[in-house]
């Protein structure tokens, strides 16, 4: 057939669409497109959708991170690592270190309006240590807790503690937040449906749309501290009057959001994309928290339960290899052998075995041989939606295929991994054998935080460690008070570690967080992302 | 009359594939820190440590009163869930098909009309680009040079219709076109190969022999005689929109079905998920039958029996 084009759409009809078009343009009354950050509102994008709102319900990061914008705490940790007074004005210790009195600060209120007292405190510190890790160390030793008046929580323990400021100053697990005391009232193994904090944010829960967008707004009432902010402590001053976090499944997405300065905040930028963005006009790259690699074999069922094949891994693995692979950029990790992590006070080389050397294939190998492997597939949980762990899995499988071993590397997503870990069966019955994850490196720090290096068997962390005197060197930890002995301590634990390999540090690696470069006081380098401090320049 | 089974076996499917997984929603929402315990006491409460078919037959009887249950994470109702994704989801499938039927009748009729030409050839090689670009580049493309680099229209997200006409509008756009890109690939082949069937018949041979004008042969004859396996695709393409697009939905950040389907999937939400799973599919069976009853107002000679 044949014919022109013109014939069929005829000259009117061109001119008919044309004026249409003009006509429609003129009607909506296009204006420019991106919708910019409004100066009183703050805009950040968030690692993860918030599902659940209470943070002594569950662990997950993004509640946590929740729980600092609407409440606050007794104390907070410095950048020292000193707990510092945050709703507390101060405190007493009694001579024998037995009994602990906690002053609240003045001008304490709930965002009803209702003043803060030390009611509220007790039943918020009941409820969280029936959950935090922590915090069930703290009840174990404590005889009584107590309101004293209005604004005064006794604390009487049954033996001296020098945690109890460490205790109350916690950041992960279940941060002893405190909540009005009906509230608080709730059974631990029930969700919150009540969100009145004292935190120097409200949470709109009205605006709430899950899987989109969470809103807070100031809370006028908030007193901060004099102090400035430091790390997770100080004065907590708000200068936004609105904060809306975002949720963007698409890391490319955001970056494209943030450049187009739609949003203010990245809150956790993928490695590769940190490097994309440096240096990009307009956009703030930081250093966020630092995080510890964790290779963890099962130590209930053959072969890891023999401490030779554990010892295997650790003349397998190169610190700097798995972070190349894992991490990428050599600005984002460094290779550290210390089980209570670099930069920190434990820091030490004490008893390290390999890992931070050429992988000794050869030892390896003999080690697996005197284990007595069998050569049964050795199953390693590969969450291939985390891209590094990820590589860090596909890594070890390598590694123990080299040293003569039969590997299985498993994919699923993260999700089915949290699943998955619980197993305590054999691997032909749906257990594994290794598992690869990392820690924050706050936590890691301290022997009494370091899940992972606790060894109480049937209640350690998945893996389920067992060695009496780990757990001995951890609470002789734990009740020292000598400085000077505690690193000692700290020393012998590591030595231990590596005899027994809880677990194989990968090393350290160190988030990335994002911004506009006319937003200003956002702390980069917390273990949680928080809002206050930060500021819009003009 | 067959929905009702249909909807049935649906239900059955949709439960025991979400069973099968071995996702733990109880590890997931109890995070990173938590122990064993605290897991086991998470599955006690959201009931889940209850025999399969116990939690199947609760789980519809519920449904049969219209409960579809509460999320497991959020606590919300499912049905609350679902209805607040709605207006994102319905906004871009539509805006979606608008743009697809928009570009590809027209090209789908041109190519037809002028079959194994060059003109043909190269709108169906468009057509055929149009299917196998992923539609996350197109996607991505679409951001930086006309969101970021042109700055003519946001970057992500979505605007309900009641905070502006514009603002809605400017944040279809984009997904829309991503979207529309392909299924315009597959509505223009379609009218493509639809109208040449129906060009080659003796009563269109009759009109242009009568002189009828081109565009009235095409337009007003051809294309309606054609339009019943083009609505065909269209109305499926519709339900398959409605179902939500994960991928544009999570390269633009729109809060719909797709994304609320495979977020809940990755964490196990069981009730959203048999929710979400179930209303679609009811979805999918109302939309085939109104294009089934499109089809006798196309064709008077399509009658149904009673």
């Amino acid at each position: 057939m044949s014919g022109r084009i013109s014939s069929v759409l005829g000259t009117p009809a061109r001119r008919l669409g044309a004026a249409s078009a003009l006509a429609i343009a003129a009607a909506l009354g296009l204006q420019n497109a991106p919708v910019l950050a409004q100066d009183d509102t703050l805009r950040v994008v968030i690692h993860a959708d918030l599902r659940n709102l209470d943070p002594i319900w569950t662990t997950a990061g993004i509640t946590l991170a929740h729980g600092y914008m609407i409440y606050d705490k007794l104390y907070e940790f410095d950048s020292a690592g000193v707990p510092q007074p945050q709703m507390a004005d101060g405190h007493t210790v009694s001579e024998d270190g037995l009994v602990w009195t906690i002053t609240l600060r003045d001008g304490l209120m709930f965002h009803d309006g209702d003043p803060v007292t030390a009611e509220d405190v007790v039943a918020s510190l009941e409820r969280w240590w029936q959950r935090d890790g922590m915090g069930q160390t703290l009840a174990g030793v404590t005889e009584s807790l107590e309101a004293v008046d209005a604004s005064t929580v006794r604390i009487t323990l049954s033996e001296p503690f020098g945690l109890v400021l460490d205790a109350l100053a916690g950041i992960r697990g279940n941060p002893p937040f405190i909540m009005p005391a009906d509230v608080a009232a709730t059974p631990a193994d029930e969700q919150i449906t009540d969100y009145t904090g004292s935190g120097p944010y409200v949470f709109l829960a009205d605006a709430w749309e899950p899987g989109s967008t969470v809103v807070y707004e100031r809370f006028a009432d908030y007193v901060p501290r004099d102090e400035p902010a430091d790390f997770m402590s100080g004065g907590k001053v708000v200068n936004f009057d609105r904060v809306e976090w975002v949720y963007i499944p698409d890391s490319t997405t955001t970056m494209a959001s943030l450049m187009a300065g739609e949003v203010d905040i990245w809150e956790l930028v993928p490695p590769d994309l940190a490097v994309a963005m440096e240096g990009s006009p307009g956009i703030v790259v930081e250093r966020g928290a630092y995080s510890h690699g964790v290779i963890r074999p099962n130590h209930l069922i053959p072969p890891f339960d023999q401490p030779e094949a554990r010892q295997t891994l650790l003349h397998l693995v190169d610190q700097s290899d798995v972070l190349a692979a894992a991490i990428g950029d050599e600005a984002l990790w460094q290779e550290c052998a210390a089980y209570l992590t670099c930069g920190g006070p434990y820091e030490s080389e004490a008893g390290v075995v390999g890992v931070v050397a050429e992988p000794d294939i050869e030892r390896a190998a003999e080690l697996l041989q005197a284990s007595g492997y069998d050569g049964s597939p050795i199953v390693i949980l590969d969450p291939t939606d985390l891209p590094d762990l990820h590589a860090v899995a596909l890594y070890v499988g390598q590694q123990l295929r080299a040293a003569g071993a039969t590997v299985d590397v498993q994919a699923m997503d993260w999700s089915t991994l949290t699943s998955r870990r619980t197993s305590t069966a054999p691997v032909d019955e749906g257990g594994w054998n290794i598992l690869v994850t990392y820690t924050g490196g706050l936590e890691a720090a301290s022997p009494l935080t370091n899940i992972t290096l606790a060894a109480n068997c049937e209640n350690a962390w998945f893996g389920w460690p067992c060695d009496q005197e780990i757990e001995d060197l951890r609470t002789a930890w734990r009740t020292e008070s000598d400085v000077e002995a505690r690193r000692e301590i700290a020393e012998a634990l590591q030595v231990r570690a590596y005899e027994v390999v809880p677990y194989v540090p990968y090393g350290q690696f160190f988030t990335s967080r994002a911004h506009r470069d006319d937003i200003t006081g956002y702390i980069p380098g917390t273990p949680i992302s928080v809002y206050w401090n930060v500021d819009r320049v003009e | 009359m067959a929905t009702i089974p249909v909807m049935g076996v649906v239900a059955i499917i949709v439960f025991g594939l979400i069973h099968i997984s071995p996702t733990d929603p109880a590890a997931v929402i109890a995070g990173d820190y938590a122990t064993p315990a605290h897991v086991e006491e998470i599955r006690q409460q959201l009931q889940l440590d209850r025999p399969i078919h116990e939690q199947f037959l609760t789980w519809v009887g519920h449904v049969l009163s219209g409960d579809l249950g509460d999320s497991i994470f959020s606590e919300r109702p499912v049905l609350q869930l679902i209805l607040a994704r709605l207006e994102p989801t319905v906004s871009l499938a539509l805006m979606t098909i608008l743009v697809a039927v928009v570009i590809a009748v027209p090209i789908g009729v041109v190519a037809a009309w002028q079959a194994r030409t060059v003109l043909d050839r190269a709108l169906m090689l468009l057509a055929t680009l149009g299917i196998s670009v992923p539609a996350f580049w197109i996607g991505y493309l679409l951001i930086f040079s006309v969101a970021l680099d042109l700055g003519w229209l946001p970057v992500q997200g979505y605007a309900s219709l009641s905070e502006g006409l514009w603002p809605f509008l400017s944040h279809l756009i984009l997904p829309s076109i991503t979207l529309g890109t392909a299924y315009a690939a597959l509505i223009a082949r379609i009218t493509r190969a639809s109208m040449l069937e129906v060009m080659g018949q003796d009563y269109i041979r009759t009109a242009r022999a009568k002189g009828l004008p081109m565009r009235k042969v095409l337009i007003g004859h051809a294309l309606r005689a054609a339009a019943i396996p083009i609505v065909t695709v269209i109305g499926l393409g519709f339900a398959l929109l409605i179902g939500g697009v994960v991928i544009t939905e999570s390269v633009f950040a729109i809060p719909g079905i797709g994304r609320l389907t495979v977020d809940s999937i990755q964490r196990k939400d069981i009730p959203v998920i048999q929710g979400v799973l179930l209303v679609f599919s009811a979805v999918y069976v109302v939309v085939n039958l109104l294009v089934d009853l499109l089809y006798t107002l196309l064709d008077p000679r399509i009658r149904y029996a009673g």
